[in-house]
């Protein structure tokens, strides 16, 4: 499988995906500079965590005019996986590809922590190798990962079953305990803990394998 | 020509970066204050529009980018 891996000034969490998709899966992995225009013949895509544009104005804010996000767009509306983690997903929810907003922490402060995740979807793409109800520990690191909408809002991510990941023990005062939501279509899946970081033993967890299994089959 | 734009946030929305702001009003003995709510504010230069041009092109600006219609409403000045 090919994965792009979409790169914007500022993005951090680029090369640890490309690592798992390739050194830990054995995938292809490729960088889709922001500037481009085409994925080429990707059949994934994954929005990394980091700070792009250093998160002037409103993290993700800037990030969602670049060029390549007109190209990422078409593909999701074709049905294409797409996965954003932690401003990854901070950029989807500001493109408009993921309802909601990630505000500031509620109690202002930079979160760094393991937390516990439980699945509330196992049916996207990312989530189809685990058990509805099984709970995963990732890492978090972020400062705006409060999850957000409106009554209307909320009502229609149950209705849709479109809230992917719940935390356990909400450290950061998010909606409902939500950590990750998916579009309607189920195929553009958004979380702010790093998967990307607990693939390996090597780095005390493996958690995270179950969203990349699910993706590669 | 000038256009100011304000960009707060919606009634019902969590705003603890204010509920700080107020904490450390209280601390300098401003007790008065019962809620503090933080905004934005931006001046944008414009030229070569007529005032119904930048309007329509400052709305645009607001809805897209200044601020995030999902938690943010925008209020919009042009002087001349």
């Amino acid at each position: 499988m090919k994965v792009g891996i979409v790169v914007f000034p500022g993005s951090n969490c680029d090369a640890d995906c490309h690592h798992v998709v390739s050194a830990v899966f054995g995938q292809e992995a490729r960088y889709l500079w922001h500037r481009e225009t085409s994925l080429g013949d990707v059949d994934a895509v994954i929005v990394p965590g980091g700070f792009s544009y250093g998160d002037y104005l409103r993290c993700g804010a800037i990030a969602k005019f670049s060029p390549l996000m007109t190209a990422v767009k078409a593909f999701a509306q074709k049905g294409g996986p797409v996965l954003g983690i932690c401003n990854g997903f901070q950029i989807l929810t500001e493109a408009g590809l993921l309802p909601g907003v990630l505000i500031r922490n509620q109690k202002l402060k930079f979160i760094c922590d393991t937390v516990g995740l439980s699945i509330e979807n196992a049916r996207t793409p990312f989530t189809s190798r685990a058990a509805k109800g099984a709970v995963y520990r990732m890492p978090i690191a972020h400062m705006e990962g409060n999850y957000f909408t409106s009554p209307d809002g909320l009502k229609k991510l149950e209705d849709g079953e479109q809230i992917v990941f719940r935390y356990v023990t909400n450290p950061n005062g998010s909606l409902t305990d939500i950590a990750g939501v998916c579009n309607e279509k189920g195929n553009v899946v958004g979380l702010m803990p790093h998967p990307e970081r607990v693939c390996e033993m090597m780095l005390n967890g493996t958690d995270g394998r179950v969203v990349f299994e699910s993706l590669f089959g | 020509m000038k256009a100011k734009v304000y960009v707060t946030l919606k009634n019902g929305v969590l705003d603890p970066q204010g509920a700080a702001i107020m904490g450390a009003l209280h601390s300098l003995g401003q007790k008065a204050v019962v809620d503090v709510r933080q905004g934005k504010f931006f001046e944008i230069e414009l030229s070569g529009l007529s005032k119904a041009e930048a309007e329509k092109s400052v709305k645009e600006m607001s809805e897209k980018l200044l601020a995030n219609t999902v938690i943010e409403q925008y209020r919009i000045e042009i002087e001349a």
